[in-house]
């Protein structure tokens, strides 16, 4: 009697586990396709319209903190067997999603959509000839600045990185408490979009072997200068995204910000005081008269290895080409999440207005379809987590100390290389 | 009968079932699998892309070793343990006062005094360090506001040194309380005739608290003392939410940092591994042979 109470306890806490685990649930043959889809943006909206659309595949548009937590999340998912069937992931992460057999293969299923996009784009979504990703929004750098402030104070937008480092001395000169920007360590993507406009490509791939050029000559060169202008103390050393960055910002004690196309939506929200008096200028060249630009993200919708598992992959990958090409669906992904759509086709649209917080330069769109024209290529590696985790350790370290960014870079690179060596890539060099 | 005999003789055993099945899934086999990773890798194959590039082998301690050799976790445990030295001596010091204090005879407004003292400890960690976070960035807090008025610019709190004194304090705002109310409570527990007798003899308050009061609660000090030790060798959710805000916050500022980063940011989990059954080992030790010093002299001074 009291022995089977005994295995009827452990009966009970053995079948509650088991529902625990298997809470996904498998979609029945007869009813429409269940697709589940991560994302860091609000995107059930569009998802909305192809679900009234297409009642054999409906989707679910799962919120999910920014871009590294998704990725730790959805890797960490992923080794349980469990995760999405789509997840958003900015373009630097698709290598180390890949490898980590977070993503799977959908040539068959998207290799269609190709022509949709810029060759530099649908390169970084193919890694090996296999086609990983839907690209959705590019993010090319460009230079933001106070309008009001540098008319204010006599400025010159530069054009030029040494033009840059000269405004950034005027104003130190004219009012020692403004600064033109920060030099922060808490974002790699920014100093890698820099680096790919000075030519530098981080990670490349050829035959089974991978080279790692972190610390090269087009890098360093981008590190000495910012490292200068912060040893020189004409720009400020503290972390952007913070309140004490926000505040500078909305009180014009920072009057530029070098971003992506992306920034608009992040003003909003920082500044907000300061509507209307922003602007975007190209980014400041190397050399004079040249319009080259990086990329700082950018994201794609990637179909994972579990839909692929599960026979979903089609599905997945129909929905994922409509959501990024689709001219219905792209406007929405423009006025939803404000993003710059990859697909060359809506980079020209009408879909793309204004951006809300930029009613002073109405050809903000067109402006930044003729900088992207200069976007550099980018290639990633299977480990841009650990280069940018410690980017920011070393670059924070050596923007406090003031000492030379080149040092830091280095770090950077061993590090990288060090870790693919102990997982066993064959490394070149 | 033979089969109520053995019903009896099973029955310990049902009625020990459930915490054997709770304790073996959430306690056992977690801990059995952070081994299990410590002693393993991952080794790709080619360009480690698409499926089955990666496989899990053994490694025998090469994760420990690793884990040994690498700086940064010395130099982690070298920081834990200057801010252990200031906030353990200072949080404990604080709680004892208060708790004194508080067990004096004509005290006023006592409960008051005890619920404000104990109420930093019900608000999170993480939440405690957001709200001093904006309190130590000098453009937003209002203490520099008020400090730049009489025009003095004030210490960077987030920034080399001082950076220490800004995590011991998050933790003494957000730990004294909870001491105090411990040590409080063994105070109460003093039969007050001892008290007394002191009081006859010509015993001042004060020689009441050093004599009398402090050398009895002694056991609830050590108490203490062997919580916050643990506690501050775990230090995670302070830094850890600081850290955007300042460059001097590393992301191995502390051990426990350290494994998080392995394991969630660069995503070596069995590397992490190792250095979580290092530091387990470490505080496992510390804690013991604190525990045991403690009772030897217990047992001498007790014939």
């Amino acid at each position: 009697m009291q022995r089977r109470t005994g295995l009827t306890a452990i009966a009970l806490i053995g079948s509650l586990t088991l529902a625990a685990c298997s809470g996904g649930g498998t979609p029945s043959a007869d009813g429409p396709v269940e697709l589940t889809m991560w994302s860091w943006a609000t995107l059930q909206k569009v998802a909305d319209i192809w679900n009234a659309d297409h009642p054999d595949i409906k989707v679910t548009v799962q919120e999910q903190g920014g871009g590294d937590e998704l990725v730790t999340k959805v890797i960490t998912a992923a080794k349980a067997g469990d995760g999405p069937d789509l997840v958003q992931a900015e373009y630097q992460m698709i290598p180390t999603l890949v490898s980590n057999d977070v993503l799977a293969d959908i040539t068959e299923f998207a290799g269609g959509a190709k022509d949709k996009f810029t060759e530099n784009v649908w390169k970084q979504v193919t890694l090996d000839s296999a086609v990983y990703a839907i690209p959705q929004d590019t993010a090319p750098l460009a230079f933001y600045y106070r309008e009001d402030l540098f008319t204010q104070l006599g400025l010159e937008v530069p054009t030029t990185w040494t033009e840059f480092a000269d405004v950034a001395r005027q104003i130190k000169q004219k009012d020692p408490n403004r600064a033109l920007t920060t030099f922060s360590s808490n974002d790699a993507g920014l100093f890698a979009g820099l680096t790919q406009q000075a030519g530098a490509t981080w990670w490349s791939a050829s035959g089974d072997t991978w080279k790692v050029a972190i610390d090269v000559e087009a890098s360093r060169k981008v590190a000495t200068f910012w490292g200068d202008l912060v040893a020189e103390g004409v720009i400020d050393n503290q972390p952007m995204y913070t309140p004490a960055w926000n505040k500078a910002l909305n009180d014009g004690m920072q009057i530029a910000w070098v971003s992506a196309v992306w920034a608009p939506g992040v003003l909003v929200t920082s500044a907000p005081d300061t509507k209307g008096k922003w602007r975007m200028a190209p980014l400041p060249q190397w050399s004079a008269g040249s319009n080259t630009t990086g990329s700082w993200g950018g994201s794609t919708t990637g179909i994972t290895a579990k839909a692929a598992k599960n026979g979903r992959a089609k599905a997945a990958a129909e929905f994922a080409t409509w959501l990024n090409t689709d001219p219905k669906a792209v406007a929405a992904l423009v006025k939803e999440a404000g993003v710059y759509p990859a697909a060359t086709a809506a980079q020209t649209s009408g879909a793309l207005t204004t951006p809300e917080f930029f009613p002073n330069q109405p050809d903000f769109y067109r402006q930044a379809a003729e900088l992207a024209k200069g976007t550099a290529a980018a290639s990633w590696g299977p480990n841009v987590n650990v280069a940018y985790g410690t980017f920011k350790d070393a670059f924070g370290k050596a923007a406090t100390e003031k000492s030379p960014f080149p040092a830091a870079l280095k770090a950077v690179q061993d590090a990288t290389v060090a870790d693919m060596k102990k997982n066993g890539f064959k490394i070149e060099g | 009968m033979a089969s109520t005999w053995t019903d009896r003789r099973l029955a310990p055993y049902g009625f020990l079932a459930p915490a054997i099945v709770l304790f073996g899934l959430f306690f056992a086999l977690p801990i059995g699998y952070a081994l299990h990773l410590s002693l393993h890798s991952v080794q790709v194959k080619g360009l480690g892309l698409g499926r089955n590039a990666r496989e899990e082998v053994w490694v025998g301690l090469d994760n420990f070793i690793t884990a040994l050799s690498d700086p940064e976790l010395l130099a982690g445990a070298g920081r834990v343990l200057r801010y252990g030295a200031m906030l353990v001596p200072a949080m404990l010091g604080l709680a004892l006062l208060f708790a004194l204090l508080l067990d004096l005879p004509r005290t006023r407004f006592r409960a008051f005094s005890r619920l404000a003292i104990f109420l930093p400890y019900a608000v999170p960690g993480i939440i405690a360090s957001l709200l001093w976070g904006f309190l130590y960035l000098p453009s937003v807090s209002p203490g520099y506001f008020l400090l730049r008025a009489v025009g003095w610019s004030g210490p960077d709190l987030l920034q080399g040194d001082w950076l220490f004194l800004a995590l011991t304090n998050i933790a003494v705002w957000g730990g004294t309380g909870f001491n105090m109310i411990v040590i409080y409570t063994s105070l109460r527990a003093i039969p007050p005739e001892l008290y007394e007798s002191a009081r006859l003899d010509g015993c001042t308050e004060t020689q009441i608290a050093l004599r009398i009061k402090i050398p009895l609660i002694m056991p609830s000090l050590v108490l203490t003392f062997f919580f916050s030790t643990i506690a501050t060798l775990q230090v995670f959710a302070e830094p850890m939410t600081l850290r955007p805000l300042t460059n001097s916050l590393s992301s191995t500022w502390s051990p426990y940092m350290k494994v998080y980063r392995d394991a969630f940011i660069q995503g070596g989990m069995h590397s992490a591994a190792a250095t979580a059954v290092v530091i387990a080992v470490v505080t496992l030790v510390l804690s013991f042979g604190f525990l045991k010093v403690v009772n030897r002299r217990t047992a001498e001074r007790t014939p």
